[in-house]
């Protein structure tokens, strides 16, 4: 019984999911800040706003999977390059649409979220007025 | 005066009612909520994420030779008058090995079929190819996932069918199992 419970627990742990990992070095500029500081914040507020394609969920500049570390050596290839942090990010949505984004843009679709608030807000003092002045009339 | 008392049961009943309609519209978000939650296809574990490039042209790359003696593969490649596969492997991507008999099955039926190695060491792909079987004309070495990123894909194995003059028209994620043979054989004749 506990030889059993041994091996299950040794099974746990020896077997694990296989993961597919690159055994290419990572790339220039994946973990390393640019030159000049200005540059890097830019590079890094844009990487904060990325989603990873692999850990979704994750930001470019938190995942360890090896697509995120190549999709900020890209961001700071390009960066260094001078182009502007939002046509990066255009360049992604593109490609990958804008769910690769965590501050999507105001359009057609996504209006609805800011003005839906709103609204809801206006219909709640609606509602609140139109009590309180029952109540008045009542006392 | 008589009606009265009428009027009050009608309104009760009225406030009774409206008394359950806060808790229909929870019950209405919370299963909402739940089957996005637990059975919904856009929830975060199961996406797989779409190129939006399906029905453009192949985006601007080039890549150098992934092995010694195969050309590498630029997206001028692409647009030769006839249909092709572009596969996204790796030799340490463990679906690739179980879609290499599907490659190789859609390779003896006569399709051409490129590829670009992901973040793989020549070394690497050269063991790969000698043991789950070689299927391809031309290996780019994607040594930064630059080629990957440019077409939208988001992992390996993917493999993208082109059409004669190099627009994408279908791409297929994850390992080609036996029943999606058909499938792409269908939209590379399509693409003719």
């Amino acid at each position: 019984m506990i030889r059993g419970l041994v091996l299950l627990f040794l099974a746990a742990f020896l077997t694990g999911p296989v993961h597919g990992q690159s055994r290419m070095a990572e790339a220039e500029w994946a973990n390393q800040q640019l030159p000049d500081p200005a540059d890097e914040a830019e590079a890094k507020a844009l990487m904060e706003s990325l989603r990873c394609l692999v850990c979704q969920g994750q930001s470019i500049a938190d995942s360890d999977a090896d697509m995120a570390s190549d999709m900020r050596a890209l961001v700071r290839r390009r960066i260094a390059a001078g182009e502007e942090p939002e046509d990066i990010r255009a360049w992604l949505v593109e490609r990958y649409g804008r769910w690769i984004t965590y501050d999507p843009p105001m359009d057609a679709v996504t209006w609805p979220l800011w003005l839906l608030p709103l609204l809801f807000v206006g219909f709640g003092v609606w509602l609140a007025r139109g009590r309180f002045r029952s109540r008045k009339r009542e006392s | 005066m008589s009606d009265k008392p009428d009027m009050d049961a009608q309104t009760l009943a009225m406030k009774r009612f409206v008394l359950w309609v806060p808790l229909v519209i929870a019950a209405v978000f919370f299963g909402f909520f739940s089957y996005a939650l637990f059975f919904g296809n856009t929830s975060p574990q199961q996406r797989a994420i779409e190129s939006q490039l399906v029905g453009q042209p192949m985006p601007e790359f080039s890549l150098q030779p992934s092995l010694p003696g195969r050309p590498g593969l630029s997206s001028a490649d692409l647009a030769t008058g006839e249909p092709r596969l572009v596969n996204f492997f790796a030799s340490w991507c463990v679906p690739c090995i179980a879609e290499a008999p599907q490659l190789m099955q859609l390779r003896e039926a006569g399709v051409a079929i490129d590829a670009i190695a992901v973040r793989d060491r020549p070394e690497d792909v050269f063991a790969f190819l000698q043991r789950w079987g070689d299927p391809y004309e031309r290996i780019g070495a994607d040594t930064q996932s630059e080629a990957q990123l440019a077409l939208g894909s988001s992992g390996v194995p993917e493999t993208f069918v082109v059409d004669g003059d190099g627009v994408i028209v279908r791409q297929h994620i994850g390992d080609i199992r036996p029943e999606h043979v058909p499938e792409l054989l269908a939209a590379l004749e399509g693409a003719r």
